[in-house]
């Protein structure tokens, strides 16, 4: 469809680039509803038994699966389509994520309805984590080409609608579950369908704002620096030869090491309160403690992804690394002397930094690899988060156990872990200090008028 | 090119495309705020 071609995308005189970010969240408040995909796992395992599960009901185990899918195909179809998304626009990008997520709640709906839950792991799993990974980056380069004074704080407000989500999507599931249920029937497929509807339509008013600026247009104002900073960039580099870089898998680690630092907590932040504080943290406060997590995770995407615009972004990062190497080093101490404001402020920064991490890196890689196909870099730069996703949990749960298993106290069975936190982010601080500019064999040669034109 | 285009949309345009992303998200932001502040009871 050529409307949604690149070139029938190019905005008109007169548009503002204050119409882009509400563009990019409608795409992220959507896609981000991942996040909150758990609410629907136990009422799935109900579907049967209605009050109780029975033996013919999913296992959570089994709907675990769903969102691991999903995240998977996120990070498969950011790396292998991000130079489709680059090069064809982000109108088109936008509008397929939107079908694919919408569509993977379509068919989740059947699944849930014949009782088949491979069709859920196809609708949820494999055509939602596509929408979700051609969302994820389709805004991003065309947010930094929007604002090149401030491309930190334009890809932080896009990436904090992701992290943001969760609070639409949580309560409104709920609501619709709720108002779909009967004694006789618990109203998940229901839900699907209107999820799945209300969120392709938002999706898509995103795909139809967006624009990208004209060949050669800059901000009112706004002055190219002079004397480029050093680990600044205004060459481009090919999304393939990026990957050949030094300076690409070192950012990889820095992401994958931040990440890992902090979704391993996330998932645990509720029972840790509780078994670090017995009877000072009740399960009703827990659940607001890790409330209140999501809400730093989201403001902090924008704080320091804007705050990366005015220290830089390698400066950035050693602020998550060398502060959060610190803030978990002094975890176990809260816990020894009690204090629960001084373990829920600690928690509050670390996940800020978490978020942060994800938001910073679009501009940090924009500053490395150029504009051209910074999209397509993010994509294959998101498996880092993969990777995490699997390594965080895995290293959280394990040592947890471990620990009491040797006899330690629960209230005392967390401390390791915040150790080897600390010392992950050490690892972090140190990969970051390698960064240095990308040599100038990798930059791109200069292009014909015409496509360095369609490039922009 | 210098821009010749920050001016044009109307601030109306603005003002939906915000409060269409604003509202909902703010909506979600108040939801949670209410839930953490069982946290300090």
């Amino acid at each position: 469809m050529s409307v949604l071609d690149r070139k029938h995308t190019i905005a008109a005189p007169g548009f503002s680039r204050w119409m882009v970010p509400p563009a990019a969240l409608c795409i992220h408040l959507c896609i981000g509803q991942a996040y909150a995909f758990s609410v629907f796992n136990l009422p799935m395992t109900k579907l049967l038994g209605i009050t109780q599960s029975t033996p013919d009901d999913w296992k959570l185990t089994e709907l675990g699966w769903i969102f691991s899918i999903a995240i998977f195909f996120l990070g498969a179809s950011a790396a292998v389509l991000g130079r489709w998304v680059e090069e064809g626009g982000p109108r088109r990008a936008m509008f397929t994520s939107a079908l694919c997520f919408g569509g993977g709640f379509l068919v989740s709906a059947v699944g849930v309805r014949l009782h088949e839950l491979w069709i859920i792991y196809l609708g949820y799993g494999v055509l939602g984590g596509i929408g979700l990974g051609l969302g994820y980056i389709s805004p991003v380069s065309t947010l930094i080409k929007w604002f090149p004074d401030r491309p930190g704080m334009a890809t932080g407000m896009a990436i904090m609608g992701f992290g943001g989500a969760a609070f639409i999507a949580s309560p409104l599931s709920v609501w619709l579950m709720a108002m779909f249920s009967t004694p006789t029937h618990i109203g998940v497929a229901e839900a699907f369908v209107v999820l799945g509807i209300v969120y392709t339509l938002f999706m898509l008013v995103g795909a139809v704002i967006v624009r990208i600026p004209a060949p050669g247009w800059t901000p009112a104002g706004y002055v190219a620096p002079a004397q480029p900073k050093k680990l600044v960039t205004d060459k481009h580099v090919y999304v393939y030869q990026a990957l050949k870089t030094p300076q690409f898998w070192l950012i990889w680690w820095v992401l994958c090491l931040n990440v890992t630092a902090g979704i391993g907590v996330i998932g645990q932040a509720s029972a840790m309160s509780q078994e670090m504080f017995p009877g000072q943290v009740t399960a009703i406060a827990a659940a607001g403690f890790v409330g209140l997590m999501s809400l730093f995770n989201m403001v902090g995407r924008f704080f320091w992804a804007s705050t990366s615009d005015i220290i830089g972004r390698k400066n950035t990062y050693f602020c998550f690394f060398a502060i959060g190497a610190v803030l978990y080093a002094l975890v176990p101490h809260t816990g020894t002397i009690g204090s629960v404001t001084a373990f829920v402020l600690c928690f509050l920064v670390i996940i800020s930094m978490y978020g942060g991490g994800f938001a910073t890196v679009p501009a940090y890689l924009k500053d490395m690899f150029g504009t051209r196909y910074v999209g397509a870099i993010h994509g294959w730069l998101i498996t880092a988060w993969s990777m995490a996703g699997i390594f965080g949990p895995v290293l959280v749960n394990y040592i947890r156990e471990y620990q009491i298993d040797q006899g330690v106290p629960k209230a005392q069975a967390y401390n390791v872990t915040m150790y080897v936190m600390a010392g992950l982010l050490v690892i972090g601080f140190l990969c970051n200090l390698f960064i240095q500019a990308v040599d100038a064999r990798h930059h791109m040669r200069d292009e014909p008028a015409e496509a360095s034109a369609m490039a922009d | 090119m210098a821009n010749q285009h920050s001016t044009g949309t109307r601030p109306l345009h603005l003002f939906l495309a915000w409060g269409f992303v604003g509202i909902p998200l703010a909506w979600g932001v108040l939801q949670t705020l209410s839930n953490a502040m069982k946290l300090f009871q």
